[in-house]
């Protein structure tokens, strides 16, 4: 298997796009600052400026991790593997799948005794990352 | 230091003019409220517009994958003279009509007819498109073909529904579409990697009954039973077992319901079990290659193979018992997980069980592994 995944280049984000998204981060960024400052002078306009910050930040962050998400698309194909067993002494040799393997194929000859050998198992393994826990 | 000077002076300003900052907030929460009253929905619907958008960007891109696997594989194995790429165009829009049924009566052998039209007419595409592929890669590329058909559909599907949403500023319909793509989007993601395994002809999850049957046939006297399915006598814990699995290596299903009635009216109906050996979709929270047992023909497709199965048995009153090998879509139809692997054992171990529980030495049994039994031989 020569690639194990694809990315597609046709849906960039827009450099001006990118702008505006940044700009409105620092610009909501700037306004929790200032609402943090002002905390203690005038609660209501720091009430306010951190409601209008938290937001920008919200909706900028989420706007940029979805133009993220769509620039990085992409068909994982995990490896496959080919278990070859010796039919005489039971050795087996696991490696990569080769195109042409199947289930009960003649494969090449025994690395310990030369008898022939053929392929008993061709999976993929799943690594599973974090697995949610549920109660039932 | 600047930054920190406009931020002084800002600060400074607003503390400065707080009622009058206080009466532009007052004015913009009212603004918003107003806007929301209003135009919440439609807020609502272009949010979720743009959730639909982004799966079908999504869609677009597995669906250009799939045909460009399928004419990258087509031109590597069957060298053909011309580019294949307008043929596989055609081929990709290719459609089935499904008979009517406002009669069912003799339904069934009319929709055998139709899918064996079908069959023939793809294979027959397959061949002009790839001439120098064999029986095998023929039909892994017929798979290849048929995985890619299935992704262009969905994408034809939701994108139709996606513009008839915006054309007609629906939230009913693209409230329905956004409801409904996860499940959708499952299933494309599940063919986009089922195109690499049929491509490269590597056993898929679907294929577990077939690798029972497979390794039970193995080392023993393989002869042909219609249609595109192979069977062996094998003897188990005294009794007279049937194996039936279908043709491999290449990409095949066969007609199990033929192959059995076949060995059924061979022995003249003399047969004390059936037993099926299925993949079977697992639900949420079971296991992957969890093996369950029960009664029933444990097959999927259209239907045909399941009818004619029951019919058969029907006839000489033979039960009929199922052994079932758990997954989810995903694992179906891309290359065999381990823990599918492993569970094949499991399979045959709980089917000796069910021969010894249910029958007597000097027995008849038929085993059908059924599934596709790509990169699996006999």
């Amino acid at each position: 298997m020569s690639k194990n995944s694809a990315t597609n280049a046709t849906t960039k984000v827009s450099p001006f796009v990118l702008l505006i998204i940044i700009l409105t981060l620092v610009l909501s960024l700037t306004a929790l600052i200032i609402a943090l400052s002002t905390f203690e002078s005038n609660v209501i306009a720091a009430g306010w400026l951190t409601l209008i910050g938290a937001l920008g930040v919200v909706i900028s962050t989420y706007v940029l991790l979805q133009a993220r998400r769509r620039t990085q698309e992409k068909i994982a194909t995990p490896p496959t593997l080919t278990t070859v067993e010796c039919t005489k002494c039971g050795f087996k040799n696991v490696r990569e799948f080769q195109r042409g393997d199947y289930i009960f194929k003649e494969a090449e000859k025994c690395e310990k005794c030369g008898n022939p050998t053929q392929i008993a198992a061709i999976y993929r393994e799943v690594k599973e990352g974090h697995k949610e826990r549920y109660r039932f | 230091m600047n930054l920190l000077l406009a931020f002084t002076s800002l600060q400074n300003g607003l503390m400065q003019f707080p009622t009058d900052i206080q009466t532009i907030l007052s004015l913009v929460f009212y603004l918003v409220f107003i806007l929301f009253i209003f135009y919440g929905q439609r807020i609502q619907m272009y949010v979720m517009i743009r959730e639909v958008e982004g799966s079908l960007y999504r869609l677009k891109y597995i669906k250009d994958e799939g045909r460009k696997t399928a004419v990258e594989t087509i031109k590597e194995i069957g060298k053909p003279q011309t580019d294949p790429t307008a043929r596989v165009d055609r081929f990709l829009e290719y459609f089935t009509i499904a008979p009517q049924n406002l009669d069912p009566a003799g339904i069934v052998w009319k929709l055998e007819h139709i899918l064996d039209i079908r069959d023939d007419r793809l294979k027959d595409e397959v061949k002009l498109m790839a001439p120098a592929a064999n029986e095998t890669q023929t039909n892994n590329l017929e798979n290849t073909l048929e995985a890619a058909m299935a992704l262009n559909y969905i994408y034809k599907i939701i994108r139709h529904f996606y513009l008839l949403g915006k054309k007609t500023l629906s939230l009913y319909v693209i409230m329905q579409l956004q409801m409904i793509l996860p499940l959708i989007m499952r299933e494309a993601e599940a063919y986009a990697s089922a195109l690499k395994a049929f491509a490269y002809g590597q056993p898929i999850g679907d294929g577990a009954g077939a690798l029972v049957a497979a390794k039970l046939m193995h080392g023993h006297e393989i002869r042909k039973l219609p249609k595109d399915c192979v069977g062996a006598t094998v003897q188990i814990e005294g009794r007279t077992a049937f194996v039936i699995k279908a043709e491999g290596p290449g990409g095949n299903v066969g007609k199990p319901g033929d192959a059995i009635k076949t060995v059924i009216d061979e022995n003249g109906g003399k047969i004390n079990m059936v037993i099926m050996i299925d993949a079977a979709m697992k639900l949420e929270g079971e296991g992957v290659g969890e093996v369950a047992e029960g009664v029933g023909a444990a097959i999927g497709g259209p239907g045909v193979d399941q009818f004619k199965i029951e019919d058969s048995i029907l006839e000489y009153h033979i039960p009929i018992n199922a052994v079932i090998i758990k997954e989810d879509i995903g694992d179906a139809v891309s290359p065999m997980r381990k823990e599918i692997y492993e569970s094949v054992d499991k399979a045959i171990e709980r089917m000796k069980q069910l021969i010894l529980e249910r029958t007597k030495e000097g027995d008849k049994v038929i085993i059908a592994g059924i599934g596709n039994t790509i990169g699996v031989a006999q």
